[in-house]
């Protein structure tokens, strides 16, 4: 099939697939293994207590899924809820999380030769948590560590080690 | 020494794949075992416990010679050598004899576990236990009734055939039964014999060469040369052995099966006397006998045809008519029959098996529920099949689930089976005497809790006894018995289970305590309640141990114990009487994956309440709710004050500008007390699926889990003790 033979042209080079998703006017690229599934938004059971980012849980198929709105932990302008927010269901090394962003775009295959380092600049995220800033075409992507991001103990999924 | 090889080059099936379920069992048997000495009466051995005992280290010889592991095989061996001649009552029971017996089967786990893990490291060195068994069987050895057939019993030893899980299909009667002496005849070696063995005809005939290897791996078998084969398909040895002819066509069916065997006399021979024949069968009747213990472990794995059962029921029969004078295995047989059955009924399942059941049970019950919810508006009379089908479906769904939940339910006995031997070898290391009481045990718990509860169980019994029970001359002094007690128990109560470590020690000492917690900076005052300077162990670090054994008395235990039973959502108590002795409680939530729940409404948010944590409920106008100081507030319940909980303040539950009509309270109870929980509005009863909220995200306070509800949205289960706890601070 020809992208299976693309896969090992491209995993040849070292390089891999981003899912890319918008969030207010800048666009983000995450590792597509960790992507689980897309969905629509639904409103969450709050959870008393928790950060604002936090939304609540949801239930998907069964199991308890927590919904983290990236607008609102990036600190962007605006946070809609509308027909078109969608949740992308992320599943990092068996938890299932979920993130709220403003619209999904598509899959994508960068090598490392698309990649640059990110310049070490002050921003709301941590910078361990940026791989490098992927450009293809004139679209500059901020690759994530998403795995990181969100186990990262300010995001507060994860309970701080006592 | 041979490995971990697959048991002989030609044999047809890869063993390795078996290798789990022995560990798995030569542990149960290991544990069954040690149980057993430990309760075993030496001035009255109860002959089936000798039995039992006799046939755990045979199983697990059996088990391990099979599978190569020959330094298990050996050190079973000799203690199954031992033991054969307790069970005889060649010999009598001795505390050392215990002891040797207990560490052997130490060794023999650690043994396993090395094999287990690959057969790394060092081996253990047996060869001191192995002395000291020997030592123990010849030292006492009970005056042979007849010189003729007295060999050193230390070669017995060492030369009785190494060989176990047999599996006849026949029974194999004695030869001569009644001419048995009335002393039960020992397993005197029959003597070295010198044989010929052809194997054949075979379509490989290298699967020969397997039943070569088995002189090599197991030690005492015998020695075996191969001698020039009378048929290309067929092989033959030359074999010296002390082993009779079942035991090594026993040990050869691993390879080739019985009929491709035949085993003939080889030229020079002793002469064949009635005392050699007597030894032989005398040697043959244990396996006659007990074969079907080891019988069942093996046959697990469906080597062999012979079903379990068929041997057993025969052989039972046979040993039943046998007219042998040893009553011992002979009354043992019957019940023994019984006992197999009953092990053969029950079915090993894997954890995670058993998990998914649970699960799917789960998302019917939701499914069921949502049926349930959906069809509430339909008109009765139109749907009459439908809704008593439904309602056939709800009580269906309600009887499978409480089945599949008692599937995880293990009982208490399994957490209670360690202490004894843990506390007889810690009163010994301490010097002092404890006997150990245990109550409740078929009281049941989910099976995640029994590994989480072990720990800080087995912390605060080494605290009882170390602390607690006094050395027996204080306890003299004290006008106490020599032998103090510790008392374990479970017990359900409401929606939780409760397990007790009491002691009948010198209990706490309330002015060591408050001067400790002086000293640790702790603030505290002489008016303190004595549950509350009870509570002050619960500190880090605090202890008042005058001396630190290498038991206890570092201060680091208890506080790692309450945090321990807190993180499981249960809550410890104390209670003590100086000089009386001390109690301590633990109480832990059962876990239930499906629960009867109340469900209320905050606002515009459902909540769930345990149902069985819910005492009433009832209306209330504002007047009758009392505010004290620091805006706690207090409601008048008949005559009893009760603290409130606004679950909106609580939860800070956003009212969207409509009044607030919290004026219903829901009377619960948790962790022994009560509170009053202000509500909006009771939604409903049923039963709801708890759905863990920690496995994606994290622990949440006040709450124990989430569920869905009907409608597909989730809602939250209030955890009942931690508002109670919050209430009272």
């Amino acid at each position: 099939m020809g992208v299976m033979g693309k896969m090992d042209e491209g995993s040849a080079k070292g390089a891999r697939e981003y899912l890319t998703f918008r969030l207010d006017k800048e666009e983000y690229g995450i590792d597509i293994l960790k992507v689980q599934e897309i969905r629509g938004y639904e409103p969450p059971t709050r959870i008393a207590n928790a950060p604002a980012f936090i939304k609540g849980v949801v239930n998907l198929r069964g199991t308890i899924v927590p919904i983290v709105d990236m607008r609102l932990k990036f600190n962007c302008d605006q946070a809609d809820y509308n027909s078109f927010t969608v949740v992308i269901i992320l599943n990092l090394r068996n938890r299932v999380v979920g993130i709220v962003v403003d619209s999904v775009s598509d899959v994508l295959e960068l090598s490392p030769d698309h990649i640059k380092a990110a310049p070490d600049i002050e921003s709301v995220i941590d910078n361990g948590c940026i791989l490098g800033l992927g450009s293809i075409a004139e679209r500059m992507l901020i690759l994530l560590d998403i795995e990181k991001l969100m186990s990262s103990v300010d995001m507060g999924l994860v309970p701080a080690e006592a | 020494m041979a490995e971990v090889q697959s048991a002989g080059g030609g044999a047809d099936f890869d063993l390795s794949q078996f290798y789990e379920i022995f560990f798995e069992e030569a542990g149960e048997n290991l544990d069954q075992m040690e149980k057993m000495l430990l309760s075993l009466d030496l001035t009255q051995a109860d002959d089936e416990e000798l039995n039992g005992i006799f046939r755990c280290a045979h199983s697990i010889k059996g088990g391990a010679a099979t599978f190569g592991f020959s330094d298990v095989a050996e050190l079973t061996h000799h203690m199954e050598s031992l033991l054969d001649k307790l069970r005889r009552h060649e010999l009598q029971p001795a505390p050392s004899m215990v002891d040797v017996l207990l560490e052997s089967a130490d060794a023999s786990r650690s043994l396993l576990a090395r094999h287990q893990a690959g057969g790394e490291g060092d081996s253990l060195d047996t060869s001191d236990l192995v002395r000291r068994i020997a030592g123990l069987a010849a030292g006492q050895a009970a005056p042979a009734p007849a010189p003729a057939r007295a060999p050193a019993p230390v070669a017995v030893v060492a030369v009785e055939p190494a060989v176990s899980a047999p599996l006849d299909e026949e029974p194999e009667a004695s030869p001569q039964p009644a001419a048995e002496a009335p002393a039960p005849a020992p397993a005197a070696p029959p003597g070295t014999r010198s044989l010929e063995i052809h194997v054949g005809p075979l379509e490989r005939p290298e699967q020969a060469e397997a039943v070569r290897e088995l002189f090599r791996d197991i030690p005492g078998l015998g020695t075996i040369e191969a001698l020039p084969s009378p048929q290309p398909d067929m092989r033959a040895f030359a074999v010296e052995t002390a082993s009779s002819d079942e035991d090594l066509l026993d040990l050869f069916v691993f390879h080739v099966s019985k009929e491709q065997v035949r085993i003939l006399p080889r030229a020079p021979q002793e002469p064949v006397d009635p005392d050699e024949i007597e030894a032989q069968a005398a040697a043959r009747r244990p396996f006659g006998f007990f074969h079907d213990a080891p019988g069942s472990p093996i046959a697990s794995f469906g080597l062999f045809e012979g079903a379990p059962g068929v041997p057993e029921g025969a052989q039972a029969g046979g040993a039943q008519s046998e007219q042998s004078s040893a009553s011992a295995p002979r009354t043992a047989a019957a019940p023994k029959s019984a006992q197999t059955a009953l092990e053969a009924s029950s079915i090993r399942v894997s954890v995670s098996k058993v998990d998914q059941l649970i699960n799917l049970v789960g998302e019917l019950v939701i499914t069921q529920a949502m049926l349930a919810q959906n069809s509430q508006g339909l008109d009765p009379s139109q749907y009459q099949q439908l809704m008593s089908g439904l309602a056939d479906l709800d009580r269906n769904t309600r009887d499978l689930q409480e089945s599949v939940m008692s599937i995880r339910m293990i009982p208490m006995s399994t957490v209670f089976s360690r202490f004894p031997r843990m506390l007889r070898d810690l009163a010994g290391k301490l010097g002092k005497k404890v006997d150990l009481v245990t109550q409740g045990e078929a009281t049941e718990l989910d099976k995640s809790l029994v590994e989480k509860i072990t720990d800080p169980l087995t912390h605060l019994v080494r605290n009882s006894c170390d602390h607690g029970v006094e050395a027996p001359d204080v306890r003299i002094a004290a006008g106490k018995a020599e032998t103090g007690t510790i008392t374990l128990s479970a017990s359900h109560q409401g929606g939780s289970i409760v397990i007790e470590v009491r002691d009948d020690g010198r209990g706490l000492s309330r002015e060591k305590i408050l001067k400790k917690a002086v000293e640790r900076g702790i603030e505290v005052n002489d008016q303190m309640s004595d549950s509350d300077v009870w509570g002050l162990i619960f500190a880090p670090g605090f202890s008042t141990a005058e001396t630190v054994t290498d038991v206890s008395g570092r201060g680091v235990g208890m506080d790692v114990v309450k945090k321990n039973i807190n993180s499981l959502g249960g809550s410890v108590d104390i209670d003590s009487v100086e000089g009386y002795g001390m109690k301590v409680s633990v109480r832990l939530p059962l876990t239930l994956a499906i629960m009867d729940g109340m469900s209320v409404r905050v606002a515009d948010e459902v909540y769930i309440l345990p149902l069985s944590s819910v005492i009433e409920s009832f209306q209330v106008e504002p007047e009758t709710v009392s505010t004290i100081a620091q805006g706690s507030q207090l409601v008048k319940v008949r005559s009893d004050y009760m603290p409130v909980v606004a679950l909106d303040k609580t939860f800070q539950v956003p009212r969207n500008g409509d009044a607030r009509e919290a004026n219903i309270m829901v009377v619960v109870e948790a962790d022994g007390s009560r509170v009053a929980l202000q509500v909006d509005e009771l939604l409903g009863q049923h039963q709801v699926v708890v759905k863990n909220l920690e496995s994606n995200y994290r622990r949440v306070p006040n709450i124990s889990g989430a569920t869905i509800l009907g409608d597909g949205k989730v809602a939250l289960i209030l955890d009942t003790g931690g508002l109670v706890r919050r209430a009272r601070y």
